[in-house]
Formats: structure tokens, sequence, C-alpha cells
């Protein structure tokens, strides 16, 4: 079973993330901040996290930097999902490390789509 | 050695350099063409075949005198640095061709003042080209052996090698009808020469010092027995510092005001970063082109011990007496190049001055602004060539007809004093704003009067060998009338003190006519523009201010006469561009006024275009005040731009914030309406949360667009208040009931006992509006566990203050502020987010301050936040 990592600070967004998730087979966690989400990479080691960037603390470009430059954990897939959808967020995002970026509001079926792409 | 030899190689080593020149003007882009070290050896065409010869016979005669011309240029450069920067940028901003044109736009593009120091630069530096040829004649002699007997003209190869050069300059320098652009060919091949005439001569000094003799020390120790070495070799007293001082500063103007210089520095500058070689590597040059002046000097005076040798021939002289005839031909060479460049790029610079400044706008401007641009182009080029060649052949004549008897450093040192009468002007016109055009035009011709009067008279007079009562006892016999020492000036030498008291009076008349007589308005507007060159070169067409009338067609006629109908199209295409505007439009403003005359100010010189294009313009005179006036407002249409680019940043970042507040409830609904149209086998439990999350995320939409109208409205002054006479008890606890549901909720007590009740005037609504927005903040922070809020008013001054407090974490101290901006949510805020929209402290702030009331927020002790406001008693 595939480990998924939902990261988002808006309660009705990780609602929704974690049926579908759920649905699709996946063990999921749910992490509301940045800090929270280190926590659980750290002791459950997910295939895949789904990131938003704005969040309170630790904010999402936070997560994924210590992702990609931790031995061991740099192998993680990571997708934006963030409203934040100017081609230089974009940009950014990409240059940073993410696999995958997908702007707010998204459709279901294309984000299962990109995760199981990613995870082949 | 044979001459015939001796011009086959000159013939060779000048084919070689026209070749360069060649190759550089074809391959203009070539990175051997285009960088600073072009640049900075070019700058060495400072050293002439005067550096070449002369200087070693002044330090045979006068010891160390000859570095106070090498001195003063190293001394100065940080300065000389600056400054040019500064010319530099003034120049290329108004495509200055020469120093005649740079003075005289300065001067408001006075036509008389251009011409008179086009005067000057033709007087001073004709005799000094001489100078040059007459260094090639008789090294060559000196070389092939031939006597100096009279020979006529036909028979002088000098005679031949002026023709050569003349061609050369002519051919290379006039490419272009815009003077102001670069001649990549030329300097190229300066750039050379310099490279071979500072390796000829080292070659030479350590020749001398090493194979002739054992070393510096053993020159020094035979050098030191002959008689008068002590007095030579060093600074006498005061009075030699005196001098030592003036010869200096002497040279340190040559540096920035020879004609030739002016050329190398400031129009065949391509880049002013090219400045930052120059730094070291000019200062360089001449120290490495110094070290060996002062031995071979001495070597000289040890083995020409008591012959009747010229010093200045020393270089030449020494490898022949030994036999070394490949050395000496090396030497004649390198004085060969030095003065060949300084010919090349004098007559150059004298050329454009001559047909932009003085030829063109007395003789030609007339005929110019009736015939066809192909003629005029032809013609202003055939003027430049002509002028190249009669200033070549002047020079020849000169040295032929006058028996220069005295040694190349005098003449070159006259040349020097009267480029120096350029100074106060040019100098004063750079940060001096009150210098005026007569001031300029009086004090060159008063220190030029006594330039003649002290030095070029008497050295005249000196040279022909005639005995003569002026020197000695002065004009009349008076004799604080003697030339050499005027009003009985006695600590100078001839050439410190005429340079002494010529600047003296220059200076005197510059600053003193100045001052009593203002110059006119178009003068003080260029004399601004000069001396704050950084604070207009930015305003470029709109620095000169101009009221008047003129139709674009009269200027494009204008235009169109010199430029060709093509470049004046392609120019005005530009200018439209760059200003954006309509192509057809028929008047014409200021800023094409100005552009108009910069572009022929490269072909015809500043005066000249100022006369061509006030001729079919109108001008009415603008007051100083007026000028001040309309910059002031430029200035101010420059400030009232940036802020409101500074308010279009913030709409765009409100704009942004805004959209990501929406995003972010369309999101929930989004995703969890595909879900529930998608999966038919939903569970009913896990379908009834969803559609109320839907409902719920759908109100936050609407109490958020709801939210930000109220924001806009209050902001923009729109939202008007409904002011009654209300009773604050009463609005506190209304507040309070209406967040009652919450709080019981959330296991919150309210506190509300210390109230005092006071009739006044406020927007009841608005305000309540304020509280329960403080409340319902206080309650979703207070602790976690027995959550209290602390509601309390105070009355004092004239106001009346409310303070909203809780017992949760408080707020970080940096964050205390921040809190009352659009969509700021504070950073400890975690886990949940409030229910809020992120506006309500920042709508709260609007509402309050539409009361005249403040609105704050401060931490408790232990802990909690205290959010205060305050409303004036007497609202007026």
């Amino acid at each position: 079973m595939k480990k998924i990592l939902i990261v988002d600070d808006e309660p009705n967004i990780v609602m929704s993330l974690e049926y579908i998730f759920k649905k699709e087979n996946f063990e999921v966690f749910i992490a509301r901040d940045g800090a929270e989400a280190l926590d659980i990479i750290e002791n459950k080691l997910p295939d895949i996290v789904l990131l938003d960037i704005m969040m309170p603390n630790v904010d999402g470009y936070q997560v994924l930097h210590h992702l990609k430059s931790t031995e061991g954990l740099n192998t993680i897939k990571v997708i934006f999902l963030s409203a934040k959808n100017k081609i230089a967020d974009i940009e950014l995002g990409l240059e940073l490390g993410a696999d995958k970026y997908i702007s707010k509001p998204f459709s279901t079926k294309k984000i299962v789509k990109e995760v199981k792409k990613l995870l082949k | 050695m044979n001459s015939f030899l001796v011009i086959a190689i000159i013939i060779v080593y000048l084919s070689a350099i026209f070749y360069v020149a060649y190759w550089a003007e074809k391959n203009s882009k070539s990175m051997w063409v285009n960088n600073p070290y072009v640049y900075a050896l070019s700058l060495a065409v400072y050293c002439t075949a005067w550096t070449y010869y002369g200087s070693v016979g002044l330090a045979a005669t006068s010891g160390l005198k000859f570095l106070t011309i090498y001195l003063g240029p190293v001394i100065i450069i940080p300065v000389w640095i600056l400054l040019m920067k500064k010319i530099i940028r003034i120049s290329k901003g108004n495509k200055i061709s020469s120093i005649a044109d740079f003075i005289s736009l300065r001067y408001g593009n006075d036509r008389f003042l251009g011409a008179l120091v086009t005067v000057i630069c033709v007087l001073a530096i004709v005799p000094y080209i001489s100078l040059q040829l007459k260094a090639i004649s008789e090294t060559f002699n000196v070389i092939t052996n031939h006597s100096l007997s009279e020979n006529s003209i036909f028979n002088d190869t000098t005679f031949y090698i002026a023709i050569l050069l003349a061609l050369f300059a002519a051919f290379f320098g006039t490419q272009k009808t815009d003077a102001s652009e670069r001649h990549k060919g030329i300097v190229t091949a300066i750039a050379l020469e310099s490279i071979i005439k500072l390796i000829f001569f080292l070659v030479i000094g350590v020749y001398v010092t090493f194979y002739l003799f054992n070393g510096p020390t053993d020159i020094y120790n035979k050098a030191s027995v002959l008689p008068n070495f002590e007095t030579q070799q060093s600074i006498q007293g005061i009075e030699d510092g005196f001098n030592w001082f003036f010869l200096s500063m002497l040279s340190l103007f040559a540096i920035m005001l020879l004609p030739r210089q002016f050329q190398v520095t400031v129009v065949e500058n391509q880049r002013e970063k090219y400045l930052k070689t120059v730094t070291w590597l000019f200062p360089l040059y001449l120290l490495l082109f110094n070290i060996f002046v002062i031995f071979i000097a001495w070597g000289g005076n040890i083995i020409f011990q008591n012959q009747d040798v010229s010093p200045d021939l020393f270089t030449l002289l020494l490898p022949l007496k030994n036999n070394h005839e490949f050395l000496a031909l090396l030497v004649f060479f390198g004085g060969f190049s030095a003065a060949i460049s300084m010919v090349v790029i004098s007559s150059l610079a004298l050329s454009t001055m001559l047909s932009n400044n003085l030829i063109i706008p007395y003789g030609f401007l007339r005929k110019y602004s009736k015939r066809e641009s192909k003629e005029n182009i032809g013609s202003i080029k055939k003027i430049r060539r002509i002028a190249i060649f009669s200033l070549i052949i002047l020079a020849y004549l000169f040295y032929r007809s006058f028996t220069l008897n005295r040694t190349l450093v005098t003449i070159g040192l006259i040349s020097f004093v009267i480029i120096a009468q350029l100074a106060p002007s040019f100098f004063g016109g750079l940060f001096w704003r009150r210098g005026s055009s007569k001031g300029a035009k009086y004090g060159i011709i008063i220190g030029f009067l006594v330039t003649v009067y002290t030095l070029v008279i008497p050295f005249t007079i000196d040279s022909q060998l005639i005995a003569s009562s002026f020197i000695n006892e002065g004009v009349f016999g008076i004799k604080f009338l003697k030339p050499y020492e005027l009003f009985g000036l006695q600590i100078f030498e001839p050439v410190p003190q005429a340079f002494f008291w010529s600047i003296f009076f220059n200076l005197m008349v510059y600053v003193l006519v100045s001052v009593n007589k203002i110059g006119s308005y178009r003068e003080r507007n260029f004399a601004e523009m000069f001396v704050d060159s950084n604070k207009y070169a930015s305003l470029n067409e709109d620095a000169y201010v101009w009221k008047g009338e003129a139709y674009v067609s009269d200027i494009r006629k204008v235009l169109t006469r010199f430029l060709g109908e093509q470049r004046t199209e392609r120019a005005l295409n530009l200018f439209y561009l760059k200003y954006n505007i309509d192509n057809n439009v028929q008047i014409a403003d200021a800023r094409l006024v100005n552009f108009s005359e910069k572009l022929l100010t490269g072909s015809i010189g500043s005066a000249s275009s100022r006369i061509l294009i006030s001729s079919v313009v109108k001008e009415e005179e603008i007051s100083l005040k007026e000028v001040l006036n309309i910059l002031d407002e430029t200035q101010k249409a420059t400030e009232s731009n940036k802020q409101l680019q500074e308010r279009d940043k913030q709409k765009d970042e409100f704009l942004d914030t805004v959209a990501h507040e929406l995003k972010t409830p369309i999101t929930s609904i989004r995703a969890l309406s595909e879900i529930l149209l998608e999966d038919e086998s939903i569970e009913s439990g896990v379908r009834n949360k969803f559609l109320s999350s839907i409902l719920s995320e759908s109100k936050r939409v609407n109490r958020l667009i709801n939210n930000i109208l109220d924001l806009e409205k209050l902001a923009s002054g729109r939202g008007e208040l409904i002011l009654k006479t209300n009773s604050i008890k009463k609005t506190i606890k209304k507040s309070i009931n209406a967040v009652n549901q919450l709080a019981l909720s959330k296991n919150v007590e309210i506190n509300s006992k210390e109230i005092t009740d006071l009739k006044l005037i406020y927007d009841e609504d608005r305000i309540q509006q304020v509280l329960i927005n403080l409340l319902s903040n206080a309650i979703k922070f207070s602790d976690v566990n027995k959550g209290e809020v602390f509601v309390s008013t105070t009355i004092y001054q004239n106001n009346i203050q409310i303070s909203v407090e809780d017992n949760g974490r408080g707020i970080a101290k940096d964050e205390l502020g921040a809190i009352f901006k659009k969509f700021y949510q504070a950073k400890n805020q975690t886990i949940l987010k409030p229910l809020g929209s992120g506006l309500g402290l920042a709508i709260s702030k609007q509402i309050i301050e539409s009361h005249n009331g403040k609105i704050w927020a401060a931490n408790r002790n232990p802990q909690g936040a205290q959010l205060v406001f305050i409303l004036p008693i007497n609202l007026n």
C-alpha cells in the first residue's frame, strides 16, 4: 500500500483529498502545517506529499527544501497544491524541486492521475 | 646609413600603420579594436617626439625638471578620472566633437567663443606640429649622415612624410560627417604606435644603462663628478620649488585641454568604464617612459663631454657613436611613431574645430541652408580634408621658415601655456554656474595677450638672436614691464612666470566679468546642465527648457539638408517612439527642438546647429524663474508618478490576496462536489458532512465578498456613518449577546462588570460590528482550558476607551501593528484557522478611524491579548 501525506491548513480541502485517496487504497496521513508535516515525514516516510504553500509557521517551500536536502528523504515525490498560480510562482516551485505544481482549485480526477503517474 | 634604405623602411612602416588603421576600420566590432587597453594606450599620444628627444635634452641640461611634464598627469589621475567621467557624459549627451565645441556649448552655443577657442588652439598647436616635423627631419638627417645643408622643399623627405600623414588623417578622419563619432582606425593605429615607441625607448634605455655603462650606480658615479652636476640635479630652494609647482600644474592642464588629448579621451571614448584601466595603465606607461630618461641624459653628458652636441639628440647619437646602427634605427622609428601619432591626432582634432567652429558657422551656414544634403555632406568633408592638409603644410612651412634655435622643450612649453588659457573657462564652466560667455571670451583674450607679451615675443626675438632692449629694459624702458620679470616678479623662470601671469589675469577677468554681468537665459540653462550634469543626464531632451513655436516640417527640412532623407526619417522615428509622440504632429515641442540641435551638432558644431534650428523656430525669452518653475513641475510629476506606481503595486497585492482568499473556499467546494457527483456509493453520513461543508464554504465566500466591498466602501469614504446619540453600555451588551452562543460553545466566560455608561454620538451598527469582531477574536484566542474574556471602559480627557481582553497566548511583539493589515493572519494561530476573512481587524480600524478614534493592540500581564479602541466623547 502506497503512503500519501496531505499537508494543508484548510480542513475541508484535507477532508476531500483524504476521502479520494482512501478510496484509491492509499494509506493517508494528514498534517495541518509544515512543522507537523516534517514530523510525519520523518516517522512514516510517505511515498508522496501533497503540499500547500501558504501555511502558518513552516511553509511549503521550507518543507520541500528540507526534503530535497536530506539524505533518505530526497526521493519522496512532492506535488505543490497552491492557489498561487502566477507563472513566476509555478516556475519557482518547480525550480525548488517539486515534481509537479497543481493550482487550486483543482480537479480531483487530475490529482489522482498525477499522483499515480509519479508513483509508477 | 643609406638614406634610400631608411626611406624604404619608412614606407614599409607607414604602410603597416595604414593597414592596421584600415583593418580596424573594417573590423570595427573586433575585440582587438574595442577594449580598454587600446583606449588607455591611445592616450599616450601625450608622449610625442618631444618626450622622445626633448626630455632627455632637458634632463641633460637642467636635471630632474623634465619630470614635471609627467608628474602633473600622474598626480592628477584620480581627479582626472572623476572629471573625465563628467566631461565624457556631457559630451556624449550633446554630441560634442572638440574642446571648442564643449566650451562654446557651455556658454550657450556661443559662436564667437567657439571660434576663439579654435584660433587659440591652432596658434598653440601648429608650431607644436612643426616641432614634430622638425624632429623627424633632424633625426632623419642624423641617421642618414646628411649634413643640415639647405635643400629645396621637393628634395626634403620630411615634406613627403608630411603629405602622407595628411593623406592618412584625411582618409581615416573624415569617413563620417558626424565628427562626434569615433575614428576606430586611427585610434587603433595610435595605440599600436604607443606600444612601439615605448618598447624602442626602453630598449635604448637598457642599452645605455647596462651596455654602455655598468648599471645606474656606475652612471651616477661618473656623472656626479661632472661640473654643474649638483646644481642641476636638485630643487634649489623655494624659487625652484615654485617653478616645479607651476610646471607640474601646466602639464596637468595640458593633459586635459590639449585638443589631441580631448580627442582621444573624450571623443574616442567608447565606454565610461574604460577609464578604470586608464587609472593604472597610463601612470605606469609614463613611469616606464621616464625611468631611463635621466640615465640616457647622464650617459650623454659623460660621453659627449666638452663636445658641441645637442643634448636633444643624445638618444640617437649614443648608439650611432658606438656603431650600433640598428639600435639607432629603432630609436629613429620610436621617435617617428611618437611624432606621427601626434601629427595625425592633432590635425584631426584641429580640422574638426576649424570646420565646425570657425569655417562653417562663419562662412558656409547660409549656403548650406539652401542646398541639398548630398552637396552639404560632401562639402563638410571637403572642408575638413582641406583643413587637415592646410594645417600640416602650414606647420611644415613654419618649421622651414623659422630657424627654431631653441630646444624642443621650450616650444612645447609655449604651446602648453597658450592652451592653458582655456583652463579658467573650461573648469569654471564645469563647476561655477555664474561663469558667463563674456567672462570666458575676455579672460581668454587677455590671457593670450599676456602670454604673447611675456613669452612669445621675447622668445621669438631670442631665437632670432637679436640683441634686444625689450627683454632687458622692458617697453619704453619701464622695468615693471620687463617681459620675463613682469611687475618685478623675479622668482620664476620665463615659462612658469608667463604661465602665472597669464592665468592670473585670465582668471581675474573671467571671474570679475562673470560676476558683474549675468549671462543670457540660454547660457544659464547650459550652465545648469554642465554644472549639475548628473541631475540633467536623466532628463535627456527635457533638460533644456524652451518656450516658443516651431513646425515639425521646417525642422525636418533643416535636418534633411545635413543628414539626408533617410537618416532624418530614422532619427525622427526613433525620437517619436522614445517619447511616444504621434508621427503626425505638426507643432514641434521643446524636446524635438533640442533633439534636432544635438543631432546636427556632431556634423556642423553646436553654434551652427543652434543658428540653423533657431532660424526656423520662433523662440520667446524665458525668465530664470519660469525655468525653475518648469523644472520644479517636472520634478513633482516624477514624484507623483512614483506615488501612483506605489499605489498600483499595493492594489495589485491586494487583488492577489483577494484572489487567493476566494480560491481557498472554492477549492473545497469544487473538490467536494466532484466527489459527490461521481461517487454514487458514498455513505449518507459522509455525504451530509460534505454537503454541510460545501454550504459553510459558500457562506465563507459570501462573507468575504461582503467584507471586501465593506472595506472598499469605508476606505474610499463612501460608506456614510449613521450618527446618532447612543448609550455605549447598551451597545456593548448587545454585542456580547451576539457572541454569546460562540462563547458558550467554547466554554469561555465573558466578564463585563467595569462598564461606565455614557451617551455619545456614533454609528451604532458599525461600532457593534467592531465589538463583535474583537469579542469573537478574543473568544477564539482565549485560553483553551479556561477561557476568559474581559470587557471594560475607561474615561479620560475627552475620550472613552473600550478594551477587550483575553487570557490566551497573546500576540507576538512584532505583530502588534501588523494584525490590522488586510488579510493578515497571525503566525501563532495554530491548528485551526479562524473562521474570519482576514479582513475583520482592517475593517474595524477603518470604522474607528472614521469616528476620529484610534485602535491598537497590546499584551496583558501575565498572559493574554488586549485590543483597545478610543472614541472621542464630543465628536465634531
